[in-house]
């Protein structure tokens, strides 16, 4: 079995250099992997809605797929810029199902977004739920009922907080 | 989940129907797309979804089209209406269509998942909604009116033609022919049988109790009034209001009903405004309305107002044929209430139930069946176990009342007829010996009628 590695790429992250190491450090634990931070390798604009003034979350997720070719390796995208898909106003994140790609937004996860001062520890813990979140259906997991489950579908940044960044016990996830 | 929960989405671009499948996906969803109307149509002829989420706009056939076609093939299927473009009149005409909810795409996330949250809610709503109605068909059909006779064919007929209309009908028949069976059979056959039917016993009250058991009365209307309180009128709004034994009301509160059912309001004893409402009304009764109204007992306007649908119940000595159908349904209905194994009616006993004249009518059956069920042994229910004689037979000679040697004599006469003179038979039960019978016969003058003769030894033909 290949060892799981995780490569976390910024995508216009301003302060990555704080945020995406303690990510990184999270995600080691809750998935027993190596992980690393890489440089995006394409050209986020190709991806950017003018008429919405967001950037397409699919269409990320499908350049982000061909950075991570190797078996056993997942790419998460974390971008500071706000994301959607086509049917919907904004998402936090997006997955492909029991596959190898992810991308989450810090956008709507920071206080500031809602006008409140910015909160580092909370928009790492956001960040850390959410990352988990999308990681764990590139691992196959649906949403799940439990509220306090990570896998639990936020869809508000008040249910983010409402759950807590580990898996319930039907959803923990074979490493 | 318990069920996994499907969904359908329809619309001309690609990525939304992507982004959709997706989203619901990780939603445990069964997602199916379709990217067009003869697409979604097929796809809805080979599986059932739960909710459809459709596009407004589409090249061919539009969602507003598409929304009516699905709504004939399964109207229980939640259709949510999808567009670019909001527009208040495609809205109102998609609701009115009868489409769950309309969205203006981009929709937000925390929407669009309470949306189909309540979407699904709905669809188990529904689902709960169809059980209960089967159930209450069910129940609605499972003990009711037994007989292949053709006076009750006729009846049941005529219950047909009538339940569904609003009617007013008179159900006439003697005390125990199921008059009571028939207003509720007509009842839960009827639009309204999701409402209560209300019965109301008129001969069982003094007029006053009747009159504000019927029409309710407001806090201190009379002495003792303590509280507001609704009358059957008014509990029977959207039901039916069956009035049993309505022969029997004063003069006062025919004048009374009379103008409650021309009007269709009624005012609380001792209030000042009248409620409107809605009900059908049955009667009954067992008595001679048209003698009533002749003499003057009875309203004629009254007469005419509830004689718009009569039927007419025949008495059971009137449809012997049923009795064998009957006693059977009650034996298995009785046998299941009391828990008693109890499985047959031996050919004599119903021999016996065939020739009874029934003045109780079907109550009493119930009932004679319900009592030698009690006494009956051995799973079998008997001759002896029934509570009645035949009034055709010897047994009819057996007194009420009378002299000692007169019960003797009748009894020991009907103890030879069941037992087809056979002494020793008779002897065991009447408890003595046989020396003994031979002096009784013979001390009473009792004879082997031809008849006992004829049919000795063999069951007689029902």
């Amino acid at each position: 079995m290949p060892e799981a590695r995780i490569h976390l790429v910024p995508i216009y992250l301003p302060n990555h250099s704080t945020v995406l190491p303690r990510l990184a450090e999270r995600l080691q634990k809750t998935f027993v992997a190596t992980v690393t931070i890489r440089p995006l390798g394409f050209d986020p604009e190709t991806t950017f809605d003018s008429s919405r003034g967001q950037y397409h979350a699919t269409a990320l997720l499908e350049r982000l797929l061909d950075q991570a070719r190797a078996p056993g390796t997942r790419i998460l995208g974390v971008a500071g810029v706000d994301l959607f898909i086509p049917i919907l106003t904004y998402v936090f994140g997006e997955a492909q199902l029991d596959g190898s790609a992810a991308v989450v937004s810090v956008y709507r996860l920071d206080n500031a977004h809602y006008g409140l001062s910015s909160d580092d520890k909370l928009l790492v813990d956001r960040l850390n739920k959410e990352a988990i979140h999308e990681l764990g259906h590139t691992h196959g997991l649906l949403h799940c009922q439990r509220g306090d489950c990570v896998m639990h579908s936020s869809t508000y940044v008040g249910d983010v907080d409402l759950k807590s960044a580990a898996f319930c016990s039907r959803c923990k996830p074979a490493r | 989940m318990p069920k996994q929960a499907s969904i359908l989405i329809v619309d001309d671009e690609l990525s939304v129907r992507d982004s959709l499948m997706h989203w619901f996906r990780k939603d445990g969803f069964r997602v199916a797309t379709a990217a067009n109307a003869t697409l979604a149509l097929q796809v809805l002829e080979q599986a059932s979804y739960d909710v459809v989420l459709l596009d407004i706009k589409m090249p061919g056939m539009d969602g507003m089209e598409l929304q009516s076609r699905i709504h004939a093939i399964d109207p229980k299927i939640v259709v949510i209406m999808m567009t670019a473009f909001a527009s208040v009149d495609t809205a109102v005409r998609a609701l009115k269509q009868g489409a769950f909810d309309y969205v203006t795409k981009p929709i937000d996330p925390d929407e669009l998942s309470h949306l189909v949250g309540r979407a699904l809610k709905e669809r188990s709503l529904e689902a709960e909604n169809t059980q209960l109605r089967e159930t209450i068909a069910e129940l609605s059909s499972g003990d009711f009116i037994v007989g292949d006779s053709p006076a009750m064919q006729n009846v049941m007929g005529m219950i047909a033609q009538v339940a569904q209309t609003n009617a007013t009908v008179m159900i006439r028949g003697e005390s125990g022919t199921g008059k009571e069976l028939v207003a509720r059979t007509i009842h839960a056959n009827s639009a309204r049988k999701y409402f209560p039917i209300v019965p109301v016993n008129c001969g069982a009250l003094p007029d006053t109790l009747l009159e504000s058991e019927l029409f309710g009365h407001e806090k201190g209307a009379f002495t003792g009034a303590q509280f507001r309180r609704k009358g059957r009128l008014e509990m029977a709004d959207n039901g039916t209001l069956f009035l049993d034994e309505i022969g029997t009301i004063t003069h006062k509160m025919q004048v009374d009903l009379l103008r409650v059912l021309e009007s269709s309001e009624v005012m609380r004893l001792g209030g000042s405004h009248p409620v409107k409402l809605d009900f059908r009304v049955i009667c009954a009764t067992h008595e001679d309305l048209e003698k009533a109204v002749a003499e003057g007992r009875f309203r004629q306007d009254l007469y005419y107002r509830i004689n718009v649908f009569a039927i007419k119940l025949p008495a059971l000595r009137e449809r012997r044929g049923d009795i064998p159908t009957l006693a059977n349904h009650f034996l298995g209905r009785l046998a299941s209430e009391m828990d008693k194994r109890v499985s047959e009616i031996t050919p004599e006993a119903m021999q016996k139930l065939v020739a009874y004249e029934w003045p109780g009518n079907v109550r009493e059956l119930a009932n004679a069946i319900e009592r030698a069920m009690v006494v009956s042994r051995n799973g079998v229910v008997g001759p002896d176990d029934l509570p009645f004689s035949i009034a055709s037979g010897p047994d009819a000679a057996l007194p009420g009342t009378g002299s000692l040697a007169e019960m003797e004599k009748a009894h020991i006469a009907a103890t030879l007829v069941r037992t087809n003179w056979n002494i020793t038979q008779a002897a065991d039960v009447l408890e003595i010996d046989r020396a003994t019978l031979y002096n009784k016969i013979k001390k009473y003058g009792l004879q082997r009628s031809p008849a006992d003769v004829a049919t000795s030894g063999e069951p007689k033909p029902s």
